[in-house]
């Protein structure tokens, strides 16, 4: 597998798609996310997996986004997510809330290949209340009535994250971050951002091998330095709370995201230079 | 020892009622998103030399867990997380959480965040202590607009636990699950049983209570060094805040 460019691996995203996305503590794309401005995809379907943050932000406020299903939306220690309030105060989204681990289990039962799985909790909720594709029943293996929650299978059309590296195989790296394996399992196409190509395969080493998701669920890789940025990544890299609180402030007005776009996002050369 | 920081009474109140001898054990706690003081009780806990193990969900090094959130919510499921915390935009008098917002469906008056895994946590942890700094009639309230995560659950409804206890800026109440409604517990420095009760949306039991106790001088000494040096990576913010703490190198204050 050759690495693309990252703007072809941005163009390879089909407006309207459902795609996937890990949040800001999980190897998130921000890099691709930028891409995706560029490009200037429309309708997307965001899947937070199970949170949102600053590239689901940053889709929202550059008008790619028709709909979100996540559990939060957040910049954590910044605060609230300034374009996706917006969004939600002028109704121009549609929020389809879910609780965290119930993301996980339909992403797990698509990888799984089965219809649905049960999850604990969540009776009672108005999450619950507002999901008609989620249905309580009666566990069947139980003597009295015991209701549990059904979730559907959820097979995203992508999955896109950052990773930190690929081989020609198509191999790509995640570390401990494990849960990007369910993710890719349960997406149909899987694209990748990584910080460099490495020789080899990475399944033939015992110690990268448990860290890898397999190039077979990976459509394409594009080399994107510094890819995660502003997020941190493993322990490449830190988390850039100066620049995520730069983000937060400018984001807050219309014409301060504007400028953020300008700075940022669609200058020349503007991952580059990050 | 100079004079205690309102935040070190509330880390210290907390780590009181993880310590209840009342409550069902809590040797694995887990911490999640944007929870410092939390966290810092916790690592008071432990610091104090009693056997827990905690799990913090947003250490960006030696984080815990190698599938990330997806981990922490089978071990929910199982049992084997005893105590977590959760919060709210809006909090009621049956311990009723919204994090999704206020106004109609799905927030549109003011959106907070969302409810994270609070629609599990809640049912799933033997006990949950809630936290919430700001105590006011917006926050406490006598009905939320959205239930995040319901305070009880009917008969037959799979539930391990609820509310332990709840600690604002100005008190702490406790929650007693079977008439579902809280009870002032102890009064903050500062406030009065009048103060609270004007900042209260919500009735509860208990027109007077004693003065929650300061952090004893030990646990200043250990909040102001062992547990600083623990939060510094993952809250910089609230270590600057509170204990004038700048970075990894070395302490200003």
């Amino acid at each position: 597998m050759n690495p693309l460019e990252l703007d072809a691996l941005a163009a390879l995203v089909p407006d309207g798609a459902l795609m996937a996305l890990p949040p800001d503590n999980s190897l998130s794309p921000a890099a691709f996310a930028r891409a995706l401005v560029r490009r200037g995809v429309r309708g997307l379907r965001l899947l937070g997996v199970p949170v949102s943050g600053y590239a689901t932000d940053l889709l929202i406020g550059a008008g790619c986004v028709a709909s979100v299903q996540t559990s939060a939306v957040t910049l954590g220690e910044a605060g609230m997510a300034p374009r996706f309030s917006a969004a939600v105060a002028a109704g121009t989204i549609e929020v389809i809330d879910a609780t965290c681990p119930a993301i996980h289990t339909m992403l797990q039962a698509a990888e799984k290949g089965v219809p649905f799985m049960p999850l604990r909790g969540v009776i009672g909720s108005d999450v619950l209340a507002h999901r008609p594709d989620w249905k309580v029943m009666d566990n069947p293996f139980a003597e009295t009535g015991d209701p549990i929650l059904l979730l559907p299978a959820l097979a995203p059309d992508i999955a896109a994250f950052h990773a930190v590296c690929a081989d020609a195989h198509g191999n790509v790296y995640v570390g401990r971050r494990r849960e990007l394996a369910t993710i890719a399992h349960a997406s149909r196409r899987v694209l990748v951002t990584v910080e460099r190509m490495v020789d080899g395969n990475l399944l033939e080493d015992e110690r990268l091998a448990p860290g890898t998701i397999n190039g077979i669920y990976v459509e394409a890789v594009a080399v994107a330095e510094r890819g995660a940025w502003p997020i941190g990544l493993l322990d490449e890299y830190r988390f850039d709370a100066a620049h995520i609180a730069e983000y937060a402030r400018m984001a807050r007005t219309e014409d301060g995201f504007r400028a953020y776009l300008a700075q940022y996002v669609t200058a020349p050369r503007a991952d580059a230079a990050a | 020892m100079s004079d205690v920081h309102p935040q070190e009474r509330l880390i210290g109140a907390i780590a009181r009622l993880i310590l209840d001898p009342a409550a069902p054990p809590a040797r694995h706690i887990a911490v999640g998103a944007a929870s410092p003081i939390p966290a810092a009780a916790c690592w008071l806990v432990k610091k104090l030399g009693h056997p827990v193990r905690l799990s913090l969900l947003h250490r960006p090094t030696g984080n815990p867990f190698t599938e990330g959130t997806r981990e922490l919510f089978d071990l929910a499921g199982q049992g084997r997380i005893d105590l977590f915390f959760l919060g709210g935009g809006q909090i009621d008098g049956q311990a009723n959480l919204n994090l999704i917002g206020t106004g109609d469906w799905p927030g549109r008056a003011a959106r907070f965040p969302g409810s994270f895994g609070s629609a599990f946590m809640y049912f799933m942890t033997p006990r949950t202590i809630l936290f919430r700094e700001e105590h006011s009639q917006r926050v406490l309230v006598p009905r939320v607009d959205i239930v995040s995560a319901p305070g009880v659950s009917p008969p037959g409804v799979f539930r391990r636990g609820t509310a332990q206890a709840l600690v604002t800026g100005k008190c702490v109440f406790a929650f007693d699950a079977a008439s579902a409604r809280f009870s002032l517990a102890s009064i903050h420095p500062g406030e009065t049983a009048e103060t609270v009760r004007d900042a209260t949306g919500f009735a509860y039991d208990g027109a007077s209570a004693p003065v929650t106790a300061d952090p004893s001088a030990a646990e200043l000494a250990l909040l102001r060094g062992p547990v600083c040096d623990e939060m510094l990576e993952t809250y910089p913010e609230f270590c600057r805040r509170v204990w004038n703490r700048t970075g990894l190198a070395g302490r200003a204050a």
